[in-house]
């Protein structure tokens, strides 16, 4: 430790830095001498000294120092030279710490900066991801514009990295080259393209940042990865999550057509999804032509358990996207978690409040039955109450006006003088809204005039002032009362009402305006100029009524006016006296004043300030200032026709490799010499024994997320017996440590999950990883080929070509085998039954050349057939019938491309349900449905068993149709759980060795003996059972 | 996204300042200060405010504003729940997010803002990955890290990082295996002059403290759980389980959080358990007034009522009150204006009471309006909902965890007017 270092007057800068400093020498200088900086140079002599020590110790003591420095916004840039060198320190806590230094002075010293971008361009290859992360991190913030090539070098490098943590630092690099030199907008976009197709979650939310950032217009770029995006969104991190909602929601507005209708339009069939947690919601009867785009719906769907974030920002996103995107009947999910958010503390309330009172003004209904929420307490700070009691007047109406009366007769006695005023114009304002209580509003406000507090007697002068305006003619009296209130009255404003309220209806009280203008006269040089200018108008007023009384007043005053000090006020003057006063000079004006004095004046809108805020889009900066912030980018208005749907559509190349098993799965030498490149290879065996990746990064990668449950659910529900079969699912590369754990909890699942498919986000989350991974696929292609499971080793060139040519003509599709080593021959060849075969699934098998070779597949029936039931129609809300779906795993009789449903029908109420049919059928483009023959009549407790064949186009869209008895009619949908789209089947090992060295559509995941299961039909993933 | 930040003090000095872009000068505070001035209290000071090239949004925590730089369009939500969050770790790492606290640790704080946010966008904000990343200050460590040269700042990937459980920390261990549920339910009420309630809501929310080893997957059930209105999860929490079952599933962050947060359907009336009799009058023309309340016990379920404490805000013109309590202790600051009495536990025989007289200043008119009384309390073991846990199940471990809940009922926001 160098001796000197208590000289130091910085000492308690760092706390850290004391304590590590100075243990040795306890006899510090005055550590409390915050900012005695007097000795800077000095003091930096000897920082230098010990960053050049050779001791790690004085270094980092040294660098804390410095750090404190910074912190404290004292200049440091001195001691760039001497910083700069430890750059390449090893110890970890040094080099951090130099990094923050480096990143602050690297812009004023750049010449220097330059000697550190060797070290992180060796740092961006370090085996440890951490590093190379942190390297691009450091490297990308330093504003050097020298190195914009070697920036742009290491992004490009790290968007192809294997680790998703440093694609993510590779995400936030290309905002950060982006604002040191927009010149390189092209090429970042590529890497953004390239980015926005990673289907890791923890990419996923930094990319669109980037893309909002450098390209928001590039609209195009999201199509493809539209659908992967919703789908993803529940298990982005939560910042991440409000970036992509507000990117989606911008999307959403360009690409589909409005869901409002004139008539408020409710897409029947998804009334029953959200039927149970919005109550409110009015029973819509006829259905209408317009239809929401599937995509459309996936986006509200998935980001509505958003709405349960404990991330306030999440949920306001997820507001603002109901609110601008989702049919209005369904905006109203958001108010309760609004409501919700008002618990928090005041910043949060403050921005929430403004929304919501954005919201109400136009739709009253959605926050009406919170309206209690609203309430005021005196412990709200007043910006709070003033936006509470905005909302509270936006929901006022005839039937809650009287208890908000109430509420508002306490509020006007609050201490805080400001809201009481606030309070004052409020009953204003729902005077004039509600026909009914202006009258009770404007006695109780005329008692107020009696209030002791001035605030509130001007305010309500104020606010009578304009009420009067609108209905003339009856209040006398008030005029009166008003005037007498001048001679105490002090506040300008109030002051200036009252004259001008007097001069409009001077003819009304003929006896007491003149009075009250000899007053004025008489005041007139103390006046506020506010005041002085009404003093002028009624003066003016009077002397064209009443001239007889009070031409020499006016005269008086007008000259009193004409030697004013306020400009204004003397402009004024020569304006009225040349309009009222005739004189040669004056023209045909003058006959004309009086009708330009005493006009009929429109009366006053009395609106709320947040009036015409919704034309920003909401949660966003700018409707909290009601200025347009720079940056914003505006909402578009719908599109009259919807652009094509299908350019969201992915389609599947082939299927995807994160899918295929490579062979890892338990020996790890016949897997080996798939991989068609060894370096690859030991790139992907070093980022397994990075510990990181075990779970986490599989589990993202097959798409999952929420999806523990999702991809498990389906191996456990399909068949919960066979512990190993996790192996066999979809992630091959599983080390031993992340099967057990994945066992466990394919275990865990499969006590609570068994059969619970009907969670459509799982099912949707996993199609979408199927998309996505294919996508990913073909991209990866052209980087780095990675068909490391051909059987057959092939060259790369090969296989790109190879590649390149399938993305032409996507048929003929690979299988991937695993080497099987010990296989039972068994099973009994029978032909191939198609009924029941899925489409795309035939095409596959038809990969297969059945026609042409022996080899025989054979549909088991199921070994397992789930028991669980799923609810169709509850009673409730069947008005007694009730309906439940299952699948029986059969073959459906039906059709060869449809699966079979059950649906079981109760009669719970107590009288007879007649004519059960299926109506009105609302299917996705493809699907198809064979309905059932009516039932005649099901008596009171009877059951009854029907079957329906749905084709669902190996999709996992939603069936929706209408189930009707003789009076009603209740949409209910049904969504399969992929599983059920599948079909087990069964070959020789004989047939199977065939197949597998025939290209074509088989996925074999795992070994032979096993019971082999489907993984997802989308990406064309089949599993045989082997007998 | 965040440009910079800055820490203020009450006194208004800048004693930190953090910048994730280029440099922003210190002086686009005086916007900030300009404003402070304005709105005369902190708690009016506006969150957002606009200035000529930038966008300050700040919150105020612990008596400290971090005032964060914006530049461009960004959900001001987004800036303030990060910035809390901010705060919720200085708190979590230091005890106290104080001046003092951050300033002892000024290292650490940088290198925790280093990690948290990178160009503006927060990368790190689970404080189970920051705990790997930076480990928190303890003596012994300091003591340990002074001797051996080691540091606090771990060299690899937090493994949550990357998972998708990001929440929860590997390689848990513990010789005790414990979780523990706490769940406090918080009655907002207004209750108005006469004793009738104007607005009463329950709010709810269950912490939990769990220190199981390896990776516990729980289910936490209710017995009834349609009670639960409105529910907002922290992210372990499978939402899907939630809805089909009503079960809590989920793999719980190592140590202490917040599981969820709940509102009770508004349906059910909710038991006020105390009530209070008020007798406050001020008197025309006389530089004195009456103050005179009693707290009772109502619908309290059997429990013992404790920790009551009431604070009022007695208006301006109140220069002094000179009053007795029955039972606990009384202060009244004359500068702030405001009347605390803390009670203790009712007992139903003697209900506690204060009264006495208020001095006024002389002279000026009387108070318009009575203060309304905002009045705490505790009850144990209850949740006044009638929420109950019904059992844990711990899958994906063999040990047998010990668990615990414990139940507390609170006044939230219970403001009584006269």
């Amino acid at each position: 430790m160098s001796s000197n270092s208590f000289a130091y007057n910085e000492q308690s800068g760092g706390g850290e830095a004391a304590e590590l400093g100075q243990e040795a020498t306890s006899t510090i200088a005055p550590s409390g001498a915050f900012g005695l900086f007097s000795s800077d140079w000095k003091k930096n002599e000897d920082l230098k000294q010990m960053l050049e020590s050779n001791k790690d110790s004085a270094k980092l003591d040294a660098m804390k120092r410095i750090v404190g420095m910074i912190a404290k916004g004292k200049n440091a840039s001195e001691l760039f030279p001497a910083v700069v060198k430890n750059v390449a320190s090893k110890n970890i806590e040094i080099k951090k710490l130099v990094y923050v230094y480096l990143v602050r002075y690297a812009e004023e010293q750049q010449d220097l900066a330059l000697l550190s971008i060797s070290t992180f361009q060796r740092a961006l290859k370090d085996p440890n991801q951490l590093i190379r992360a942190s390297a691009l991190r450091v490297l990308s913030s330093i504003r050097v514009p020298i190195i914009v090539p070697i920036m742009m070098l290491a992004i490009k490098e790290a968007s192809a990295d294997l680790s998703p943590y440093v694609r993510k630092n590779a995400a936030h690099a290309i905002q950060k080259l982006y604002s040191l030199d927009p010149e390189q907008k092209e090429m970042l976009i590529e890497v953004i393209e390239k980015l926005l197709k990673d289907k890791s979650t923890l990419v996923a939310g930094s990319v669109v940042m980037a893309f909002e950032e450098v390209c928001p217009d590039r609209i195009d770029l999201i199509h493809r990865n539209y659908r992967k995006l919703c789908n993803l969104l529940v298990d982005v991190e939560e910042w991440g999550q409000v970036v992509i909602i507000h990117m989606l929601t911008r999307y959403a507005r360009t690409q589909f057509v409005s869901p409002w209708r004139e008539d408020d339009g409710l897409e029947d069939n998804e009334k029953n999804f959200y039927e149970s947690d919005d109550e409110e919601k009015e029973k819509s009867d006829k259905k209408r032509p317009y239809t929401m785009d599937p995509d459309h719906r996936l986006l509200i769907r998935n980001t509505k358990p958003l709405l349960q974030s404990r991330n306030a920002a999440v949920v306001m996103a997820v507001a603002q996207l109901y609110w601008h995107i989702s049919p209005k009947s369904e905006a109203g999910v958001i108010s309760k978690s609004l409501v919700r958010l008002l618990r928090s503390n005041r910043e949060v309330q403050y921005i929430v409040l403004q929304n919501i009172a954005t919201m109400s003004i136009q739709r009253k209904g959605m926050f009406e039955p919170y309206l209690k929420s609203f309430y005021v307490r005196s412990t709200d700070p007043t910006m709070i109450k003033t936006l509470k009691l905005e909302i509270l007047t936006n929901l006022a109406n005839e039937a809650n006006i009287s208890t908000l009366l109430r509420e508002f007769q306490t509020y006007v006695k609050s201490q805080d003088k400001q809201f009481a005023a606030a309070t004052i114009q409020t009953i204003g304002r729902c005077a004039t809204s509600i026909t009914e209580v202006t009258d009770t509003c404007l006695n109780g406000l005329v008692c107020l005039l009696s209030n002791r507090d001035e605030i509130v007697v001007a305010e309500s002068v104020v606010v009578i002032k304009k009420l009067l305006q609108m209905q003339p003619a009856q209040h006398g009296e008030i005029i009166k009362h008003m005037a007498k209130l001048l001679d105490s009255i002090t506040v300008p404003v109030a002051r200036a009402s009252i004259l001008w309220l007097i001069g409009e209806n001077c003819e009304r009280v003929p006896k007491i305006a003149p009075d009250v203008l000899r007053k004025m006269a008489k005041s007139f040089t103390s006046e506020d100029d506010l005041v002085k200018l009404q003093i002028l108008n009624l003066g003016a007023k009077l002397y064209l009524t009443n001239s007889k009384q009070t031409k020499l007043l006016t005269q008086y005053i007008l000259n009193l006016g004409k030697y004013d000090q306020n400009y204004d006020i003397r402009d004024r003057t020569r304006f009225i006296r040349q309009l009222i006063v005739p004189n040669e000079k004056s023209g045909a004006l003058s006959k004309y004043a009086k009708k330009i004095f005493l006009a009929q004046k429109p009366a006053p809108l009395l609106e709320s300030p947040f009036k015409d805020r919704d034309h920003f889009q909401l949660g966003t900066l700018s409707h909290t200032l009601n200025i347009k912030a720079s940056g914003y980018l505006e909402l578009s208005n719908w599109p009259e026709v919807a652009p094509d749907p299908s350019v969201r559509n992915v389609e599947v190349i082939e299927p995807a490799k994160e899918w295929t098993p490579v062979g890892k799965s338990k020996n790890e030498k016949p897997a080996k010499k798939f991989y068609s490149e060894s370096e690859e290879e030991e790139e992907e065996e070093e980022e397994e024994e990075e510990s990181s990746d075990s779970s986490s990064d599989s589990e993202s990668e097959s798409g999952s997320g929420s999806g523990d449950t999702g991809s498990d659910s389906e191996d456990s529900s399909e068949d919960p017996s066979s512990g190993q079969e996790s192996e066999t699912g979809s992630e091959a590369e599983a080390e031993g440590k992340r099967v057990a754990k994945r066992n466990s909890r394919t275990k865990r699942t499969s006590n609570s999950e068994v059969g619970e498919k009907k969670n459509e986000k799982s099912k949707a989350s996993e199609s979408s990883s199927a998309e996505s991974s294919s996508m990913e696929e073909s991209s990866s292609g052209s980087e780095s080929e990675s068909e490391s499971d051909e059987p057959a080793p092939k060259k790369v060139a090969q296989a790109k070509e190879r590649k390149l040519q399938q993305e032409r003509n996507p048929p003929p599709r690979d299988v991937f085998l695993l080497d099987l080593d010990d296989f039972n021959p068994v099973s009994t060849p029978v032909a191939l039954p198609t009924p029941a075969l899925s489409p795309s699934l035939i095409a596959d098998l038809e990969g297969l050349n059945l026609s042409t070779s022996s080899s025989v597949i054979n549909v088991n029936t199921p070994v397992f057939v789930p028991t669980k039931r799923h609810e169709l129609l509850h009673r409730m809300s069947g008005k007694g019938l009730a309906a439940w779906y299952c699948f029986p795993r059969q073959p459906c009789v039906f059709g060869d491309k449809m699966v079979s449903v059950q649906i079981t029908l109760n009669n719970t109420s107590d009288r007879k349900i007649e004519n059960i049919h299926i109506g009105e059928k609302k299917l996705p483009v493809g699907m198809q449905m064979h309905v059932f023959h009516p039932i005649d009549s099901l008596e009171p407790e009877g059951s009854v068993t029907v079957s329906v064949g749905i084709d669902f186009c190996d999709s996992t869209q939603t069936a929706c149709f209408q189930l009707c008895t003789k009076d009603d009619c209740f949409s209910v949908n049904i969504q399969p759980p992929v599983g059920e789209l599948l079909l087990p089947v069964s070959m020789s090992e004989k047939d199977f060795k065939k197949e597998r060295a025939c290209p074509s559509a088989l996925h074999l995941l795992s070994q032979p003996r096993l019971l082999f299961r489907i993984a997802a039909i989308s990406i064309r993933c089949f599993v045989l059972r082997c007998d | 996204m965040i440009h910079s930040l800055f820490l203020i003090n009450c006194s208004g000095d800048i004693f930190l300042e953090k910048h994730w872009k280029s440099v922003v000068s210190q002086s686009v505070c005086d916007y900030f200060f300009e404003a402070q001035e304005k709105a005369a209290d902190v708690e009016n000071v506006p969150p957002v405010i606009s200035t000529p090239h930038h966008y300050l949004i700040s919150i105020y925590r612990d008596k400290l504003f971090f005032v964060s730089v914006i530049q461009t369009e960004v959900p001001p939500l987004f800036v303030i729940e990060f910035l809390h969050r901010v705060a919720d770790t200085f708190q979590d790492y230091f005890g106290e997010c104080s001046e003092a606290a951050i300033k002892d640790n000024v290292v650490i704080v940088y290198e925790l803002l280093e990690e948290m946010l990178d160009n503006g966008f927060p990368l790190a904000t689970e404080s189970n990955i920051l705990k790997e990343l930076i480990k928190p200050p303890t003596i012994l460590r300091s003591v340990v890290n002074s001797i051996t040269g080691s540091s606090n700042v771990g060299d690899t990937l937090p493994t949550g990082q990357l998972s998708n459980i990001p929440w929860r920390r590997a390689g848990v261990k513990y010789t005790n295996n414990e979780a523990y549920f706490d769940v406090v339910e918080e009655i907002d009420a207004i209750i108005d002059k006469s004793g009738s309630t104007v607005f009463a809501e329950i709010q709810g929310v269950i912490d939990a403290c769990i220190k199981l080893s390896g990776m516990p997957d729980l289910s936490l059930s209710f017995m009834n759980p349609r009670l639960l209105d409105d529910v907002s999860f922290h992210p372990c929490i499978r939402f899907k389980r939630w809805e089909s079952e009503r079960v809590l599933s989920f793999i719980p962050p190592d140590g202490n959080f917040r599981l969820i947060s709940y509102r009770v359907s508004s349906q059910n009336l909710v038991a006020i358990p105390v009530y209070v009799k008020h007798n406050i009058s001020f008197k025309e023309n006389s530089s004195c007034g009456r103050f005179d309340i009693t707290i009772g016990p109502k619908q309290n379920m059997g429990k013992t009522i404790e920790g009551i404490t009431v604070t009022v805000h007695m208006p301006k013109v109140v220069l002094n009150m000179n009053l007795t309590p029955t039972q606990g202790s009384y202060t009244f600051d004359p500068v702030t204006k405001v009347l605390a009495w803390d009670v203790g536990k009712i007992t139903p025989q003697k209900l506690p009471s204060l009264k006495g007289l208020v001095n006024l200043q002389s002279g000026a008119p009387k108070p318009e309006e009575n203060p309304s009384l905002n009045i705490q309390f505790k009850i144990q073991q209850l949740a006044i909902s009638g929420l109950k846990v019904n059992r844990l199940d711990m899958y994906g471990e063999k040990y047998k965890p010990f668990k615990g809940v414990k139940y507390v009922t609170k006044a939230g926001k219970f403001q009584v007017r006269t």
